[in-house]
């Protein structure tokens, strides 16, 4: 009940694109439609969760032992690009079909900031490695959902007359407002 | 203190190493073997990713290439050329390809074609022509709304007052995605040097043709009786409408006087970019 109470908590409540406003650029970059969207969600997804395990290691076998917590912004940026390098690297050998879905986004992921937000929220929280697994999860499936959301706004205002001066980013910046003061509603279901 | 920098800079510094290391160590274990033709034809192609070959990039083109799935030939953006550099790299013979360029086969402008409704609805042909065959009384005219012009990666069309696009044949690269992206067919690719075009794809009768369009193909068979080398006929599966068989048409332009209607119009040569008719 524990573990769900967090994982609802990550995805709906402190939704890390809607609530807590990391990951802006890639939301308003990948969005203009739903395909690109989900291939760079579900990239995301994949090495968040990835990170948020190896972190938890790095943090509690290296950097606390040692006292060296103040190193965390650097160790991790390194752990994190090095992971997605290397996942790139066996998914082009191994998986080459979900390497040419994913592939161009991995790059991208690298300096992700939702990614390193989540790594630093485990280490404040003080989670235990399961906790860590579901709390990244809980984010990543939030950002899928929040990616999911306003590319399906995306496609559907293409259509629609929007005042000139409101046409292109501005539009989809009011589109986020709109969807994280909806996403407010959520505050209270889970702590 | 000295302690605490030393540790600081050799745990970061060893784990800079390690997975440094481990990330070398890894990449030549993984290394995809590709074959070095890839990357020659890679860079020979345009580099659009239009996905007028039917992959999605050049990049799918180009291995499906060396793999033998595709001729050097499906590139239309990149042309006789590329085609003849890629078939040194592969070893192969290429075949001539004549330089193509698109079509329109309507000229139902704001003048000549008459509209039977007020269009206001999504801003688009392929909407438009949804509700009831769109808003013009020929079901089978160019509505104008510019699909074309937004399918075009070439900025070749260009959608003009008269409310028909106009086609830059000089940045037309043949790549058929507004073909494809036309709801009412009316853009077709032809050989640049075949300047002689049938401006009618309509196959309703001529007293119909006649009360939709002032410039729309009445059957009447003129152009067949009048073309020297024979090479139009009237097509009974298209209602009788006029159609020129390029492989006989040596521009003469004899059809284009005689048309009563002048459906056909013959293009200027490139040179001096000139307009429609």
């Amino acid at each position: 009940m524990d573990l769900l109470n967090l994982f609802i908590a990550a995805l709906l409540v402190n939704n890390i694109v809607l609530m807590r406003f990391l990951a802006l650029c890639s939301y308003v970059g990948m969005t203009t439609d739903i395909g690109a969207a989900l291939g760079m969600s579900w990239a995301v997804t994949f090495v968040m969760v990835l990170a948020g395990a190896v972190t938890w290691f790095l943090n509690n076998l290296l950097l606390i032992p040692f006292g060296l917590t103040y190193l965390s912004t650097l160790t991790f940026i390194l752990v994190i690009a090095s992971l997605v390098q290397l996942v790139e690297l066996y998914l082009r050998k191994s998986v080459p079909s979900l390497y040419r879905v994913m592939g161009i986004y991995l790059p991208l992921i690298t300096t992700n900031c939702a990614i390193l937000g989540v790594t630093f929220i485990n280490q404040r929280e003080g989670y235990t490695l399961i906790k860590a697994v579901v709390s990244s999860a809980g984010v990543a499936l939030g950002y899928v959902l929040a990616l999911f959301l306003l590319a399906n706004l995306r496609e559907r205002i293409k259509n629609s007359n929007v005042p000139a001066p409101l046409s292109g980013y501005p539009i989809v910046f009011i589109m986020t407002a709109l969807l994280s003061i909806a996403f407010m509603g959520f505050s209270g279901m889970a702590k | 203190m000295l302690a605490n920098i030393l540790k600081g800079a050799l745990i970061a510094g060893g784990l800079g190493l390690v997975f440094g290391a481990g990330l070398a160590l890894f990449s030549l274990k993984f290394r995809v073997e590709e074959d070095p033709k890839l990357e020659h034809i890679l860079a020979l192609l345009p580099g659009a990713n239009c996905g007028a070959c039917g992959f999605p990039g050049c990049r799918q083109l180009s291995e499906a290439i060396v793999n033998g799935e595709a001729v050097p030939t499906k590139c239309t953006v990149g042309g006789a050329k590329i085609a003849g550099e890629i078939s040194q790299i592969m070893g192969i013979k290429a075949q001539v390809i004549l330089p193509r360029t698109a079509r329109m086969k309507c000229q139902g402008d704001k003048e000549n074609a008459v509209v039977r409704a007020k269009y206001e609805g999504i801003y688009s042909c392929k909407a438009a022509s949804q509700i009831s065959g769109g808003f013009k009384q020929c079901i089978y005219s160019c509505l104008g709304l510019g699909d074309c012009e937004l399918a075009c990666p070439f900025e070749a069309i260009t959608m003009v007052e008269t409310g028909l696009p106009f086609i830059n044949e000089e940045k037309c690269t043949s790549c058929g995605l507004c073909v494809s992206s036309c709801p009412r067919n009316v853009i077709t690719l032809i050989d640049k040097e075949k300047r002689t075009v049938i401006t009618c794809a309509s196959v309703q009768r001529g007293p119909d043709v006649r009360k939709a369009c002032k410039v729309g193909c009445i059957k009447c068979g003129v152009c067949v009786k009048n073309c020297p080398k024979g090479a139009i006929h009237l097509d009974p599966i298209l209602g009788n409408l006029a159609i020129i068989d390029y492989n006989l048409c040596d521009n003469c332009g004899t059809c284009v006087e005689k048309c009563p209607t002048h459906t056909i119009v013959q293009y200027m040569e490139v040179t001096e970019s000139t307009c429609v008719s």
